[in-house]
């Protein structure tokens, strides 16, 4: 069934109508917003997202950077509610649903059906949750890389299956509570981006919602790069984690300033190159903001730092030893 | 409101079937000896498909390995994505369609089963993509052979399929599908059996393109993902909302029987060969009539024809399609037949063949007189071979009226 997206203006030149913020915006510490006022809104307000949610955040973040000749392709995960229902849509780009575990396909074809049709300029942005790219979609994801098709593969990643009401995923870390591991759990988290970067894709990289400049430069780069693209971006989940929901964009930067979600960014799958200086704070500082590790003892976050200082160390030996 | 009702009073009309078409003859084609699946890619090819993605199967892999040649020397200018699956082949084709283009995928059993929840999405997104199913038997234990068990359990997915009895057909029949497809918005599925015909070679006349272009205009869909016309395809809908939507897919379902009939037309008057909904083979005047479908057909007309020179009434008729089920066709042909023996070569456990149930269920509201006794028989599961004895076996059976509610099963070994 095909519907009509909300009513976007259209600005000559095929750009849709900006929403303009006060010229004088800046953020608390008087540094300039890392966007200009003039880009592309792709989401509309009116979105059924809980408060706080880092997907939400993200998708913006990204349709900025994208700008309005994108195209893109959710599978079920929390997007496939947040993009509105019928008859309605919350994003001004032409949107698809698909199955869960197909993502990349219906991105790989929609781009080869784009090229087929002569368009070249619209790019396709899969835009899925950790469900759909860690565990049931990792099939059609690797088979993509693979092929090198011509496609933005975005993982929000809210480390758990949020939108069936938190049940673990491979993407979920250790220790953590989920309905379905409620002694928290004892696997670590699946490393997706070794996954990825197996694959020898032109482009890799890592992005936070609490670094919007840094997000927006790797997204814009890889816009212009033809080929298999793919970004991860951690998303806090305040009803997943159990955290508040005004504190999503402080959990993302401390989930990079403890090294837990660092950012960095990697060409051809070989050459490494990290983008932000973690502060190099205790995991304590994040975990223990959010309800989700309450239960965990002090030898638990001792094992949970001992692993986030080995990855660490496998990530900077990377960067140092095959530097982008 | 006042638009609607002056429109009301307007004398509806007709559209003349063919109105605006040019359905000159068109020039000779060219004579091929070829397997049924070096056909369909053929058809694929002549149908100027613009994606293909598929995954390779037994007894379907010389389709994907025909149109990866073709597709590779440029013969064929589709972009053509080897995918890691059949559940990616079908995701891939979802997202090209809405891209609009014309696609194209085949498979066969195990593979059509996998991608067996894509298939309800390429229908509930009304994509007119085209599918070839080699039809083989589901495990366990393997088997390649003929059995339509694969393609029969698709029955609710809201795709149009069509069975073939030759590799002509099959070509002829793909050609087809993509009009149908496209006119309707329905995904169409077209099925034959393996080996019988997707590894046997068979003279075959691919028409020349310029007949087939003007039977099947280039596609160009209302709404397609377009930035600059931004639609949401395929979202949340609640139950407010979904039963409207599914209703118009049924609607459009049904029209596929008018848009296959006047096909099947007017590619006989482009090519020369034109296909009816239910071929009937020496089905006049008959006091039984077989119904029996893809190449069990071929060999039960040498059957029917041994038995005609016997002097006894007795012919086939042969439905292409099965989705939607030409009823009010075959309620029509039936009318006053004493007996219908159907040949199934599937199963639905604990219930019978399928063919015979939808016969049977479109029987029902006959008026007594008028209304066959529908016969089941089960043969030939899993590629056992239909012999003309066996047809024979099955004839004599009917003939007396012989046969277990649920479908006798023939040939069962004690």
């Amino acid at each position: 069934m095909i519907r009509k997206a909300k009513k976007t203006k259209k600005k000559p030149g095929g750009k849709l109508g900006p929403r303009r913020g006060p010229a004088t915006e800046r953020m608390p510490s008087g540094a300039a917003l890392p966007y200009r006022l003039d880009d592309c809104e792709g989401y509309t307000p009116g979105s059924v997202a809980c408060p706080g949610c880092g997907g939400a955040l993200a998708m913006r973040h990204f349709l900025r950077a994208m700008g309005p000749d994108t195209a893109v392709v959710i599978p079920a995960c929390c997007w496939a509610i947040l993009a509105g229902q019928f008859p309605y849509c919350s994003l001004t780009v032409p949107t698809v649903n698909c199955v869960f575990a197909a993502a990349a396909a219906v991105a790989s074809g929609a781009g080869a059906g784009l090229r087929a049709r002569g368009d070249t300029r619209t790019r396709v942005m899969a835009w899925v949750g950790d469900g759909g790219t860690y565990d049931i979609g990792l099939q059609s994801l690797s088979g993509a890389l693979e092929r090198n098709d011509d496609l933005l593969y975005v993982c929000y990643d809210n480390e758990a299956y949020m939108n069936t009401g938190i049940q673990r995923s491979s993407s979920t870390p250790p220790g953590a509570w989920t309905t379905t591991t409620p002694q928290g759990k004892p696997r670590p988290k699946k490393n997706i981006m070794e996954i990825v970067t197996a694959h020898r894709i032109p482009y890799a990289a890592t992005v936070s919602v609490a670094f919007p400049e840094d997000l927006r430069n790797k997204v814009e780069k890889a816009r212009e790069i033809r080929g298999a693209k793919f970004i991860h971006v951690l998303s806090p989940c305040p009803p997943g984690w159990k955290s508040l929901s005004n504190e999503t964009v402080k959990l993302a930067r401390l989930a990079v300033d403890t090294k837990i979600a660092p950012l960095y960014e990697v060409e051809d799958g070989l050459r490494w190159r990290l983008t932000a200086e973690p502060r190099g704070l205790p995991v304590e500082e994040f975990l223990s903001r959010q309800g989700r590790f309450s239960r965990l003892a002090e030898p638990d976050i001792r094992r949970i730092q001992a692993e986030v200082d080995r990855n660490w160390a496998v990530l900077k030996r990377q960067a140092e030893v095959n530097p982008l | 409101m006042a638009g609607k009702k002056t429109r009301a009073k307007k004398k509806p009309r007709k559209r003349k079937a063919g109105a605006g078409r040019d359905l000159r003859r068109a020039g000779p084609g060219e004579i091929k000896v070829i397997t049924g699946n070096y056909a369909v890619a053929y058809a694929a090819k002549l149908a100027r498909v613009q994606v293909v993605s598929a995954y390779p199967i037994t007894p379907q892999t010389s389709i994907v390995e025909k149109l990866s040649e073709l597709c590779g020397s440029g013969e064929l200018p589709a972009e053509f994505i080897k995918v890691e699956s059949e559940h990616s082949a079908m995701s891939c084709l979802i997202g090209a369609s809405l891209a609009g283009v014309r696609s194209f995928t085949a498979t066969s059993s195990h593979g059509l089963a996998y991608m067996h929840e894509v298939l309800h999405w390429a229908a509930g997104q009304r994509l007119p993509i085209v599918l070839v199913n080699v039809n083989r038997a589901m495990g366990p234990g393997w088997n390649i052979w003929s059995d339509q068990t694969d393609s029969l359990a698709q029955r609710e997915t809201g795709w149009a399929q069509f069975y073939c009895e030759s590799n002509q057909e099959a070509l002829d029949t793909v050609i087809q599908a993509f009009r149908v497809a496209e006119q309707a918005l329905v995904p169409v599925m077209v099925v034959y059996d393996a080996f019988s015909l997707s590894h046997t070679s068979e003279a075959v006349e691919l028409p020349a393109q310029e007949g087939v272009d003007r039977f099947l205009p280039a596609y160009k869909p209302a709404v397609k993902l377009d930035p600059a016309d931004p639609r949401f395809f395929g979202g949340l809908v609640t139950p407010e909302h979904y039963m409207e939507q599914r209703w118009l897919l049924e609607r459009d379902s049904r029209r596929i029987l008018k848009l296959a009939a006047e096909a099947g037309r007017e590619y006989g008057k482009i090519t020369g060969r034109s296909y009816p909904v239910v071929e009937k083979y020496k089905a006049a005047g008959a006091e039984m009539l077989l119904l029996a479908t893809g190449t069990i057909a071929s060999t039960a007309k040498d059957v029917i024809d041994a038995w005609r020179a016997r002097g006894r009434k007795v012919g086939l008729i042969r439905p292409r399609l099965f989705r939607p089920y030409p009823q009010e066709e075959l309620r029509r042909i039936c009318r006053g037949v004493k007996r219908v023996a159907v040949v199934d070569r599937n199963n639905s456990f604990g219930s019978g063949g399928v063919w015979c149930a939808e016969t049977r269920s479109a029987f029902y509201d006959m008026p007594g007189k008028q209304r066959p006794q529908v016969l089941s028989y089960i043969a030939g599961l899993g590629g056992r071979d239909i012999t003309t004895d066996v047809v024979d076996r099955i004839l004599k059976m009917a003939w007396t009226g012989k046969a277990e509610p649920r479908g006798t099963w023939v040939d069962l070994k004690p």
